[in-house]
């Protein structure tokens, strides 16, 4: 039996790169940390290119049914692998000025990256789970790597969350195994299509990953963990886990909706309605009473899974279109929020609102990209956030759930509020204390590739919308 | 003579409802993560009895897929449990207080 790997070569890329730093922090252990980089970059690099490679053999599923390829699996893996270059560019710098970097960080966010693009691809619910633990364990040791005691605490409530959001998500598995009789999820789909009426298990199992689901993507009431991982981890891998664990847990979610459970449409829309209402009235709220920047941002994602969710209750490739938009634009702007965050702050500190008082005035730079930022989360034009959401609630009101856009709309009100306060306290406010935001220039050209691509997007999504179109076709 | 399948899920619900509760209410870390292996024996017994229900293997191969996978987790909650006692001197998360809202 011949097994092809060209489908799963961008992961192996990832994982070999991932092999080769840590055993060099092993074998030479005085090596320039720069060359950790350069591999990691290399290995982000080559997976980007084995993933273009398979942008024109559309329609397989690989591996014994394992993965898919296809063309949305592109997409995702290519959103994913940006966003694991720039936070191996922003861990780099910060980590090594914060004195925390050791060879195990870049190794782990290849890892994780691995776990991440592969969980985008999975076509049969055991490589999703696989795939889901590979990422996740990953990140918990990412957010624990800093040794401060925030940080440790941090990463034990994600862990302890974590795995309990694992074992529902795996009771999922099961009952979905046990009603269909196979974990496949063009094969589910083809189970539950020849039945008149629903099985119970299969209710159950949807019920189950949707809890799984839930946490993962950090959608309300299953975001607790969110905060406290968000403002425990170093600022760069809290930049790199709010990106890419939601782009990452949303491709396997849609694919899990729109293929395995398809048949069940009647069924799983109210859940996903419900859930994204929850979740942008929960994050828009409560991201205004912070005073924390993470925090304020860690609820702020909480609120941006609920966007995404508004966009995925619209069944088929309408809903995927906007979904895939909206996790580009968010992932693009999240990562230049904390990253902008993880330039101000040193450590732990100087993550509060007050650090960031009179920010203008120390660094116009860095205010200027955190504004930008800030006003694409809010969803102002002519920025990326804009056009993404006008795209999830056109997807929504075109599928019937009008409601569901209004509450999107009004919450969207609520937290530009977040948004705007933290703008007026940047540029109307005297600087309070005298800490200096880190004055490397390097750091601020990286943070100008998302900027860009922001405004870009804000600008001209034309640019995008064909890719995205021919990506938005889901069939495993 | 064979026990019914409804017996099996009937156990396999008992231990993760057992385990999700134990998660809910023991503040203890080490517990906590204990109750959360009992939710996976759990869904093994779920996935084994299905396996058997259904006739084909994927169901234990699914088994063997989570033993491997809960086995990676303890490397890791146990190593973060142990680092945030060794800071703390406690592994209770309501005494671990330093992120709140």
């Amino acid at each position: 039996m011949r097994v092809e790997l060209a489908p799963i070569a961008p992961e192996l890329l990832l994982v070999g790169a991932g092999i080769a730093v840590l055993l060099g922090g092993v074998l030479a252990r005085r090596a320039d940390p720069l060359a950790h980089l350069a591999v990691s970059l290399a290995g982000v690099a080559g997976a980007a290119a084995a993933s273009v490679m398979l942008w024109s053999r559309e329609g397989a599923t690989a591996l014994a049914g394992a993965v898919a390829v296809d063309r949305f699996g592109v997409v995702a893996r290519l959103v994913l692998l940006g966003v694991a270059a720039l936070a191996l560019l922003l861990a780099h710098h910060t980590l090594a000025r914060d004195g925390e970097l050791r060879p195990e960080v870049p190794a782990l966010i290849l890892f994780a990256t691995a776990g991440m693009t592969l969980l985008a691809v999975s076509a049969d619910l055991v490589t999703t789970f696989v795939a889901l633990e590979v990422l996740s364990l990953s990140l918990y040791v990412l957010t624990g790597s800093s040794r401060r005691l925030v940080s440790l605490e941090g990463a034990m409530k994600y862990f302890l969350l974590g795995a309990f959001s694992t074992a529902f998500f795996l009771y999922g598995v099961a009952m979905a195994y046990g009603a269909t009789g196979t974990t496949s999820l063009g094969g589910i789909a083809h189970a539950l299509a020849g039945r008149t009426e629903t099985p119970a298990l299969a209710l159950v199992a949807m019920a189950l990953l949707a809890v799984g689901f839930g946490f993962k993507v950090s959608a309300a009431p299953f975001h607790m963990w969110t905060p406290d991982a968000y403002q425990g981890a170093p600022t760069a891998v809290t930049a790199f886990m709010s990106a890419g664990t939601k782009v990452a847990a949303f491709a396997a979610l849609l694919r899990v909706l729109d293929v395995a459970l398809q048949p069940l449409g009647w069924d799983w829309g109210p859940v996903v309605a419900g859930l994204a209402a929850v979740s942008v009235v929960v994050g828009s709220v409560l991201a205004i009473a912070q005073t924390d920047v993470k925090r304020m941002l860690a609820y702020s994602s909480v609120a941006h899974a609920g966007f995404v969710l508004i966009g995925a209750t619209a069944p088929g490739a309408p809903g995927i279109d906007a979904a895939l938009f909206y996790l580009l634009a968010y992932a693009l702007m999240i990562v230049g929020a904390f990253g902008v965050v993880s330039l101000v702050s040193q450590g732990e500190r100087g993550t509060s609102l007050e650090d960031h008082a009179g920010l203008y005035r120390r660094s116009p730079v860095l205010a200027g990209l955190f504004a930008l930022f800030l006003l694409s989360l809010a969803g102002i034009p002519p920025t990326a956030g804009f056009i993404a959401k006008v795209s999830v609630f056109r997807a929504a009101v075109e599928a019937g759930h009008w409601w569901l856009a209004l509450v999107g709309v009004l919450a969207s009100v609520v937290a530009a509020f977040a948004y705007i306060r933290l703008m007026v306290l940047m540029y109307m406010r005297e600087p309070v204390g005298h800490r200096e935001p880190d004055p490397s220039p390097v750091p601020r050209l990286v943070l100008a590739i998302p900027a860009a691509g922001t405004l870009l997007l804000g600008v001209l999504p034309g640019l995008v919308t064909d890719v995205l179109g021919k990506a938005a076709v889901l069939r495993w | 003579m064979s026990v019914p399948i409804g017996w099996f899920l009937a156990v396999s619900a008992a231990l993760f409802a057992t385990g999700t509760v134990g998660v809910l209410v023991r503040r203890n870390a080490l517990v906590m993560f204990m109750s959360v292996e009992l939710q996976l024996n759990g869904v093994n017994l779920a996935l084994v009895a299905f396996s058997r229900l259904h006739g084909d293997l994927t169901g234990q191969v699914l088994t063997f897929f989570s033993l491997v996978v809960a086995a990676a987790e303890v490397v890791v909650g146990l190593a973060i449990i142990v680092a945030v006692f060794r800071r703390a001197r406690t592994a209770n998360v309501d005494e671990l207080s330093e992120l709140r809202w």
